[in-house]
Formats: C-alpha cells, sequence, structure tokens
C-alpha cells in the first residue's frame, strides 16, 4: 500500500499556526512521525493559512526535506502554484492534481515528463465529478490516453476516481470502488488507483471505523494507494491485513511488526 | 511491425548475500570465505537478471558415529570417518567450499558428548582444514542450549555459520551468534509461515536479518521432494516480490535427507543389478540436490564425493560465464 500521509496541510490548525509562526519543528515532527508509521510519501498542502501559497508550499517542502527524502505530494489546485513550486522541489515528488479535461492534464502530464514527478489525476472535469460509474471510468481512461501519448509511465500515474462523504453521497462509496476496479484493467501494468480516504467519513460519527472499513473494501478492488492518516495505528493495521488477505504477502504470527518493519520510514 | 511480447520477469526483492569464514584479515584463521545468495531472480534464469553468486556445497562431517554409515559412504571415507579432523581434510580434497560439522554425538542417544568435548571437536577440525565452518547441533533443544554456546565460543571469530534457531528455542543460539560473531541458520518445519516468524523473532532479538540463513527443511527425492520444492519456491517469489523477511540463502540438507531413503542404502532389490547398486545412494544424493537447487537453494549439504562432483560439475553448466562479475 503507498500510503501518502495527510497530516501537512494547512486545513489543520497545528500546521495553520505552525505555517503562520514558521515554527518548523511542527513540521518536522509530523513529517518524521508520518514516516515511522508507514507513511510512502507525504502529502504538502498550505491550505487557507497563509496568503502566500507558493512560499508557504516552498518553506514546508525545504523543512520536509531536512528530515525525510521521502516523495512529497505538492497539493494544490492552482496550475501558477503546481507550476513554479515543482521544478523547486529537490528530490521524488508528485503533481496533486490535474483535472482530467485533455487540455489541462496533458499540461501537468508534460510538466511531471520535465520534472520526473509522479502524477494524481481526478476523474473530474468541466462539468464535474461524474454521477455515476461509467462518467468516471471514461474520464479515467481519458487520463490514461493522455498519460500514454504524453510519455508519462502509468507506473508514475495515480488516478483517484473521487469520493464524497457518505453521508451527502450515499451511493457514492460503491461507485468509487467499481470505478477502481474497472479503470485498474484498462492496461497492463495499470496505473494506480487512489482515493483521498478520509473525506469518506467528512462530518460523520465514527470516522475512523468508517475510513478503516472502506480502506478494506476498495484495496479489495484494486486501489493500492491512498492519501491518508498513518497516524492512525488501526487504520494502517487494516492496511497490512487487507494486503495480508490479498496475498500480497506471506502470513506469519508477527506479520503486522513484519510489515512495519518492511516499511520504507522505519 | 509486430514485436514479441517481453516475457521476462521483473522483480523488486533480492536474496541477500551472505558471508562465510574470516581469514586472517578479518579476524579469523580461515583460507578462504564463501559468498552466498546475491540472486535478482530465480534459480539460474541468467537471461532475466542476476542470478547472484554460484551455490556452495558443504560437505558434512559428524564429531562421532560416522562408521555407522551406510557401506557406500565408508568406502569413500575409509578410516576418516572416526576422527573428525581427517575426515574433513579428506572432504575438502573432494573440492567442497564448506565443511559442516554436524555435533551428532552431542544428542543424549548418541553419546551425548559434552560442551568441552564439542569444543574440542570444533577447534579440532578447524585446525585441519582452510575452508569456513558450518555448525549444527544435535537438534534437541536443551542439549543444543549447551553445546553451541561452547562450540560458538571456539569457534570465536571465525564467522561460522551456526544452526539452528527454531521457533520455539532461538534466544540462546543468536545470543552466542551475536557475541561471538558467527551467521545463523534458521529452521523452520517446512512451513512458510513459521520460515518467516522465526526470522522475526531473531530479528526481534537483535540479529541482523541480512546473516541470517534459511533452513525449510529437507526431504529427498521420493520422500516429500514436492513439497519441499514448493516451499522452498513459494518463499523465493515472496523474496523476488520484496519480502525482506524471506530474502535470505537457504541451505538444504541433502546428504542427511538422501541417504536416509531405503533407495539409498537398502538391500537389493527386484530391477535392481549389484553392479548399479552402489550408485543409487550417489544418484539419490545428486538428483536432491539437483532438484533442490533449481528450487532456489544456495547452499547445499552434501556426503559422496562422486555426488559432490556430480553436482558441481551440473552447475558449472547452469551458472553464466560471466558469475564472478556478479
Amino acid at each position: 500500500m503507498y500510503v501518502i500521509g495527510e497530516r501537512i496541510n494547512g486545513m489543520f490548525t497545528d500546521v495553520k499556526q505552525a505555517l503562520r509562526e514558521k515554527n518548523a519543528e511542527v513540521i518536522k515532527d509530523l513529517a518524521r512521525r508520518q514516516m515511522q508509521a508507514g507513511a510512502s510519501a507525504l502529502d504538502v498542502n498550505v491550505g487557507p493559512a497563509v496568503r502566500d501559497d507558493k512560499g508557504g508550499m516552498l518553506w514546508l517542502v525545504e523543512v520536509i526535506r531536512s528530515v525525510t527524502d521521502a516523495a512529497v505530494a505538492i497539493d494544490t489546485a492552482k496550475w501558477n502554484v503546481m507550476s513554479a513550486v515543482i521544478p523547486q522541489v529537490p528530490g521524488k515528488k508528485i503533481l496533486n492534481s490535474s483535472k482530467a479535461d485533455p487540455e489541462i492534464a496533458s499540461q501537468y502530464v508534460g510538466l511531471a515528463v520535465e520534472q520526473g514527478a509522479s502524477l494524481i489525476g481526478l476523474t473530474i472535469d468541466a462539468q464535474g465529478v461524474p454521477g455515476n460509474v461509467e462518467g468516471r471510468v471514461e474520464l479515467g481512461a481519458q487520463l490514461i490516453t493522455v498519460a500514454m501519448e504524453g510519455g508519462l509511465e502509468l507506473e508514475r500515474l495515480f488516478i483517484d476516481p473521487i469520493i464524497l462523504p457518505v453521508n451527502v453521497s450515499p451511493k457514492n462509496p460503491l461507485h468509487c470502488m467499481q470505478a477502481i476496479a474497472q479503470i485498474k484493467a484498462f492496461a497492463d501494468p495499470p496505473p494506480h488507483l487512489m482515493l483521498g480516504l478520509s473525506n469518506v467519513s467528512q462530518r460523520c460519527r465514527n470516522r475512523e471505523l468508517i475510513n478503516r472499513t472502506y480502506l478494506a473494501m476498495a484495496m479489495a478492488q484494486g486501489m493500492d494507494a491512498a492519501i491518508m492518516d498513518p497516524l492512525d495505528t488501526e487504520l494502517m493495521d487494516a492496511a497490512i491485513t487487507a494486503e495480508l488477505l490479498l496475498e500480497k504477502m506471506i502470513y506469519c504470527d508477527s506479520y503486522l511488526e513484519a510489515a512495519r518493519q518492511g516499511q520504507p520510514g522505519v | 511491425m509486430s514485436s514479441l511480447p517481453d516475457v521476462k520477469e521483473k522483480w523488486t526483492g533480492k536474496v541477500n548475500t551472505v558471508v562465510i569464514g574470516a581469514t586472517p584479515e578479518e579476524g579469523g584463521t580461515r583460507t578462504s570465505t564463501v559468498t552466498i545468495g546475491g540472486a535478482e531472480t530465480l534459480p539460474f534464469l541468467s537471461f532475466e537478471g542476476a542470478v547472484g553468486r554460484r551455490p556452495a556445497i558443504a560437505a558434512e562431517v559428524w564429531d562421532s558415529g560416522g562408521e555407522a554409515w551406510p557401506e557406500v559412504l565408508r568406502q569413500a571415507y575409509g578410516e576418516a570417518l572416526s576422527s573428525p579432523g581427517e575426515w574433513a581434510k579428506k572432504a575438502v580434497e573432494f573440492g567442497v567450499d564448506l565443511i559442516c560439522l554436524r555435533l551428532m554425538g552431542a544428542h543424549p542417544d548418541s553419546g551425548d558428548r559434552s560442551p568441552q568435548q564439542c569444543a574440542q571437536t570444533v577447534k579440532e577440525v578447524l585446525a585441519a582444514v582452510g575452508v569456513p565452518l558450518i555448525i549444527w547441533g544435535c537438534g534437541v533443544d536443551e542439549k543444543d542450549n549447551q553445546i553451541l554456546p561452547a562450540a560458538s565460543a571456539a569457534a570465536k571469530g571465525e564467522n561460522c555459520l551456526m544452526g539452528t534457531a527454531r521457533e520455539k528455542n532461538y534466544r540462546t543460539i543468536v545470543a552466542v551468534c551475536l557475541a561471538d560473531k558467527h551467521k545463523l541458520i534458521a529452521e523452520s518445519p517446512l512451513d512458510i509461515n513459521i520460515a518467516k516468524q522465526v526470522n522475526i523473532l531473531c530479528s526481534d532479538a537483535g540479529f541482523p536479518v541480512g546473516d541470517i540463513v534459511i533452513f525449510p527443511t529437507t526431504g529427498a527425492l521420493g520422500y516429500g521432494i514436492e513439497y519441499v520444492y514448493s516451499i522452498q519456491e513459494r518463499g523465493r517469489l515472496a523474496a523476488l516480490r520484496g519480502d525482506k523477511l524471506l530474502g535470505q540463502p537457504v541451505i538444504c540438507d541433502v546428504g542427511f535427507e538422501a541417504w536416509r531413503a531405503k533407495e539409498a542404502k537398502a538391500p537389493p532389490f527386484e530391477g535392481v543389478t549389484d553392479e548399479t547398486r552402489p550408485y543409487w545412494g550417489v544418484m539419490w544424493e545428486a538428483a536432491t540436490a539437483l532438484v533442490l537447487l533449481q528450487a532456489g537453494a544456495e547452499l547445499v549439504v552434501m556426503r559422496h564425493p562422486d555426488a559432490i562432483q556430480y553436482v558441481r560439475k551440473a552447475v558449472d553448466r547452469f551458472m553464466p560465464a560471466d558469475e564472478e562479475k556478479s
């Protein structure tokens, strides 16, 4: 499971405050803890904390790079921020994210190829998030086509079919799972399929339970990456156990410890 | 224009390399060392990737009790079977890479030799030959916990391969291997889950997984070899897919198992002439070794010089010409 740690996001109060006060220790601590907990990459989102998106992003990346070489996912919807920040990120990086409209996606694919980066593509276009499975699958196929035409290896493409909160859109979790399975079958080797997992439980009770149940269900359909909270130990244990049940690893009585030992952050 | 699809497997993991033995510069007294492992693809498939180091052959030597071995083996080693040092020398003349000293005489039912006697035998064999040593206990937990510390101390600094650590009995041997700087054999009873579990137990006890050699238990031709093969193959596939707790070289106890087979040692039976009879055990041993090398074994412990010779020549044919560069 490719876990992209979600915690360095200006939506969280600790990060928001750290951004405003330029308190590097808070960010370093979050980076270290997420990596030790098994994250493969770290999402970086300035959120509404500061006015200068680009400056805030570059400061966060610089602080993160002082403690880890892990891939950083530059999380912004603004092209001007993305195109300005990505060339200045040393090491492994992910563009988070592009929409599926061909003219937009090809711009992001071009930047990813030029910068040796990976790309997260959302199954959303000018019409918004499709209300059915077919629409998502179509946009997934569109993203794969643009990536292949632009020379981006599919191992470096992450497709996110966009999970909406279950209390707002009750059919959406099932749609996403079906879309994941279908998009996965389009290419061999397939692109990565991922979700911004925590979104499924926005403003719900039992958030952790919903997150980890859905994680296991989506993994069974072929999801192999997620932006999620690696500091939620039960969630991480559910991911490891789901991989065991999907025969991604060989069982032993200490399989949880064994999997944690093999984690990149350890 | 159409092109053939690429059928080569791409693997993300690899098998660790393990060095056995230490020369004077490295703090030991061995004249040679042996490195096993390093494969980045399935055995001998050099067209797919690095096949790693050449598999090594160890000759089995007992501290006592060799006189009771089958006639064909007694003929090969002669008088030397009653002296571990002479026995080891003779085996080295047969062209093996290491000596596997099995402390069989320490078994409570076969001599019950003391830790001091075992240590003495270790020193004797070390003095007799220059190749690296594998030191193997008698298989009885309580007794192994007494003799292995003594045997280990007697070979301190020689970077031996010591065995075996088992799921229910690993702490003592892990501690002595750490203290005396030896490599470790982790044993499991033909069970891939336990093979992984023993490795993580040893690792949690502070032993580096990179210094472990897996002993998945061996069975001879006609005595469960298909099962042994599939267990080894599953372990190797997991290793190549990136499971670091199964990414260790594998040792197989070929001679011990092959010469237990009734075909190897029983009197002639229907369809077997007296002329071919002596070679049955030899062929049984060679065939068992070759099958398990195909399953990924990096180190085979063997007995008969003709079987050893046969396997060595087969490995010569299987290994790519530029093996030494890997």
